[in-house]
């Protein structure tokens, strides 16, 4: 297939087509909203169900029923959206379900704003919804990898029976570039012994998440935290930019901010400035080891975030003693331009900025 | 000579005894949805939901593959298995706590977007796995634990008449309010939930039953009181009958 | 390589079009291009822009503090955008909606009458390809055969539209290579 210019939300709706999903149910909300009226005209030519639910908490409970009946199915929606939904996402995580998500952030908390944000870090990484659970959350950078995710995140939801969400903020929906989508879709059914399609000549075949008795829910939880240890072993994603030589400030930045903080590494190490990235790709699991390892090769680090400082409690947590952590963040859809982040580098290079002093870091680095 | 069976389990219900307090009519009702599987040979494409609220574990009595919604989700729920198979028989079972307050929402939205399920929804008047609390369906002047003086209805309204309300909706579906406290009555009820489920085996519409059931534990009746409370307190302000057909003039 | 781009005006100008068709254009020829609209509810105010990179390399940000080439297609955007031009970097204007220029004598500003030149085509409406001519013709980022294609494309289900859009193209590239400085 030869590339097309598309616009990001657009590009999600027919990579979700191309990974075999025939099952979207969805709620209209700024700025993901051309993913629906993508998939409305584009779900018909593939024998697909669209459906607009009468809220989020409706169509995420609808990918519910249909994931349990055994179909590939996914919702797009974005901040407050994804909040309404964190009901069913932890029913879905404790059903232990494959369901794809798509949350285009835009700015909170509350109504907040459309423009771009990064502001769901912690929904989307830590929870959302109550009980102990994980989402498998990846951040896609351009367009391309936006396909790229949502496509993997259907393979991955399967493979671990867990809802895995696509993590994109405003820019990367609204924005068109050149994507390229698999020679081959993907066109056979999921396999799923599991799902309730009817009883006939075996077991009952049951989609729950109570468990009344104690050791049952202790079981059921236990089985939760084995994928989790098996995706923080095997689904770990993360680039290096630059980040495996010495580094007088390391940056860490996903999604948009990551593109952004490249422009402006790029132009200071035309300069001579040693700048690297670490782009985490996978937010859960976080890229703890690679984090460790290229700070370890840093005299600085700066976490650069569209959100008051949220990816940098992972990065304070990961990043060996001794390393001090500077914070960059714009919040409320205003992105820096990369000239900003330049200047914070040079801030940082320049002894001009003051680390954050959580865990004593700073009388540990002085 | 062999003995003929002449009255057994239906093959749709488990051998499971239930978890329901003695004079509650859940295990009637739960037999006339067997029993109408089985007569529709339905029990093999079935996937039922279970509620939240006291039958929330009917999936152990029923021998056909269910969901366990979260609260009130559940014609949420069935909207997406049977728009994903809509060979499928789908039914849910909810309560009116579950049904009539906290899922409001997506029953009324199913039930207008013609979603080709059924819904058993079993209407006692109160919350009964919590422990009695006051529902959108507690009579007048009913005592329960948070209405500990009675239901106040300048303060909280009027008894919500749900079958009533969904045959407002102007898309065609199936409607009938039923109740099981007497052996008659309960041969009504096992015509109307077998008709829901003809409906949909015809792939013809939405379908709801309102079956009104008991709760002698939290009315604090002995079970023959309970079925008397049905009578005199509840079929007056919740008439029985066809409330919508899909036959109706739209 | 790598070209920035800001195209703004009001809303029916045809901005998000143009902006469109240059980045249609250079991936066309193998670049590497992005297209980043303003949405929300300046959107709903009348005022359009997108921001267009057109590069050799992978694209970094999609959107710079100081772009290094601005069209404008209206007075209130050449207000907004015309001060953040890079120094050094082109500004295109729309002369006969904009009676006034930015004042910079640090930019390459061209003045260019794009609805009256499409006027004397035949319509107003194809003042955005002559504002598009104008610009690719000052700084060659895409060549005049892919943006041919790309109104053949456009205007397939109204052909008779092509030769005049084509036209109002090579209007706009004359004037961007006639007063280069």
């Amino acid at each position: 297939m030869a590339k097309k210019l598309m616009k990001g939300n657009e590009a999600i709706g027919e990579a979700a087509v191309q990974a075999g999903c025939r099952h979207y149910f969805a709620y209209p909300i700024t700025p993901q909203t051309e993913v629906a009226e993508y998939l409305v005209r584009r779900m018909p030519e593939v024998d697909g169900v669209f459906l607009q639910a009468e809220s989020e908490v409706a169509a995420s409970n609808m990918l519910f029923g249909a994931s349990a009946a055994g179909v590939r199915t996914f919702t797009s929606s974005s901040s407050p959206g994804i909040s309404l939904m964190a009901e069913s996402i932890s029913y879905i995580a404790g059903a232990q379900l494959p369901v794809v998500y798509v949350n285009i952030m835009r700015g909170g908390p509350g109504l907040g704003g459309i423009l771009p944000a990064q502001s769901d870090y912690f929904q989307a990484t830590k929870g959302g919804g109550h009980g102990d659970y994980h989402l498998l959350v990846l951040a896609p950078s351009t367009v391309q990898e936006a396909v790229d995710h949502v496509i993997l995140a259907f393979e991955l939801a399967e493979k671990y029976r867990n809802p895995v969400m696509v993590l994109g903020d405003g820019m990367i929906g609204q924005m068109m570039e050149p994507v390229q989508f698999p020679a081959e879709a993907v066109t056979e059914p999921p396999d799923r012994p599991w799902a309730t399609v009817g009883m006939k000549n075996r077991p009952q075949n049951l989609i729950r998440s109570l468990f009344l008795n104690a050791d049952e829910l202790e079981a059921n939880n236990l089985e939760l935290r084995a994928k989790y240890d098996l995706m923080e072993r095997d689904e770990v994603r993360f680039e290096f930019y630059h980040a495996d030589e010495e580094m007088d400030v390391m940056v860490v930045a996903y999604g948009t901010m990551a593109r952004i903080a490249k422009t402006a590494i790029d132009a200071l190490r035309a300069d001579g400035v040693k700048v690297g990235l670490v782009r985490p790709i996978s937010l859960y699991p976080f890229p703890k080891r690679a984090v460790r390892e290229a700070a370890g090769r840093a005299k600085a680090v700066l976490v650069v975030e569209l959100s008051t400082g949220q990816m940098v409690e992972d990065v304070e947590w990961a990043a060996p003693e001794g390393v001090p952590i500077h914070f960059f963040g714009k919040v409320g859809g205003n992105i820096p331009p990369p000239e900003d982040i330049s200047e914070e580098i040079s801030k940082v290079l320049g002894g001009k900025a003051t680390p954050r002093g959580l865990y004593g870091r700073v009388e540990e680095a002085s | 000579m062999t003995a003929a069976t002449i009255f057994g389990t239906p093959e749709s219900l488990t051998d499971r005894v239930t978890h329901y307090c003695p004079g509650c009519t859940h295990g009637i009702i739960h037999r006339l949805v067997a029993e109408s599987l089985d007569e529709l040979g339905l029990r093999e494409t079935t996937v039922g939901i279970a509620p939240v609220g006291c039958a929330v574990l009917a999936y152990h009595y029923f021998a056909c593959d269910f969901q366990e919604a979260p609260h009130g989700r559940a014609p949420a729920l069935a909207t997406g298995a049977k728009r994903a198979r809509p060979d499928l028989t789908v039914f849910t079972y909810q309560g009116d706590g579950d049904l009539a307050s906290i899922g409001t929402a997506e029953l009324i939205h199913a039930a207008n977007r013609g979603e080709k399920f059924t819904i058993i929804f079993v209407n006692n008047a109160i919350y009964g796995m919590t422990g009695g609390q006051m529902a959108p369906t507690t009579m007048p002047g009913q005592v329960t634990s948070t209405s500990p003086a009675g239901r106040d209805v300048d303060q909280v309204g009027y008894p919500l008449r749900v079958a009533e309300l969904i045959a407002t909706l102007r898309t065609p579906s199936y409607v009938e309010r039923v109740s099981v406290h007497t052996p008659h009555h309960i041969i009504n009820a096992k015509r109307a939930v077998r008709q829901a489920f003809e409906y949909q085996k015809a792939g013809r519409c939405f379908s709801l039953v309102e079956v009104l059931s008991t709760c002698p534990t939290n009315w604090g009746l002995t079970p023959l009181e309970s079925l008397k409370w049905v009578e005199e307190t509840m079929l007056p302000y919740y008439p029985l009958g066809l409330k919508k057909s899909p036959d109706d003039e739209v | 390589m790598t070209l920035d781009v800001m195209f703004a005006g009001f809303g029916g100008q045809g901005i998000m079009l143009i902006g469109q068709m240059v980045a249609y254009a250079g991936m066309g020829e193998g670049k590497q291009v992005s297209w980043l609209p303003s949405y929300g509810p300046e959107m709903r105010g009348g005022t359009a822009y997108c921001s267009v990179v057109v590069s050799d390399n992978p694209i970094g940000s999609p959107v710079n503090r100081n772009p290094s080439c601005c069209v404008v297609m209206n007075r209130p955007s050449l207000e907004k955008f015309a001060p953040k031009v890079k120094k050094g970097g082109l500004l295109v204007v729309n002369s006969s909606l904009i009676p006034v220029t930015s004042e910079r004598e640090d930019i390459d500003e061209l003045l260019v009458p794009c609805n009256d030149l499409a006027m004397e085509l035949g319509t107003a409406k194809a003042a955005n390809m002559v504002v598009l001519g104008a610009f690719v013709g000052r700084t060659q980022v895409v060549k005049l055969e892919s943006l041919d294609l790309l109104v053949e494309k456009q205007f397939a289900k109204k052909p008779k539209f092509i030769p005049l859009n084509k036209e109002a193209l090579r209007v706009g590239i004359e004037r961007g290579k006639a007063e280069a400085s």
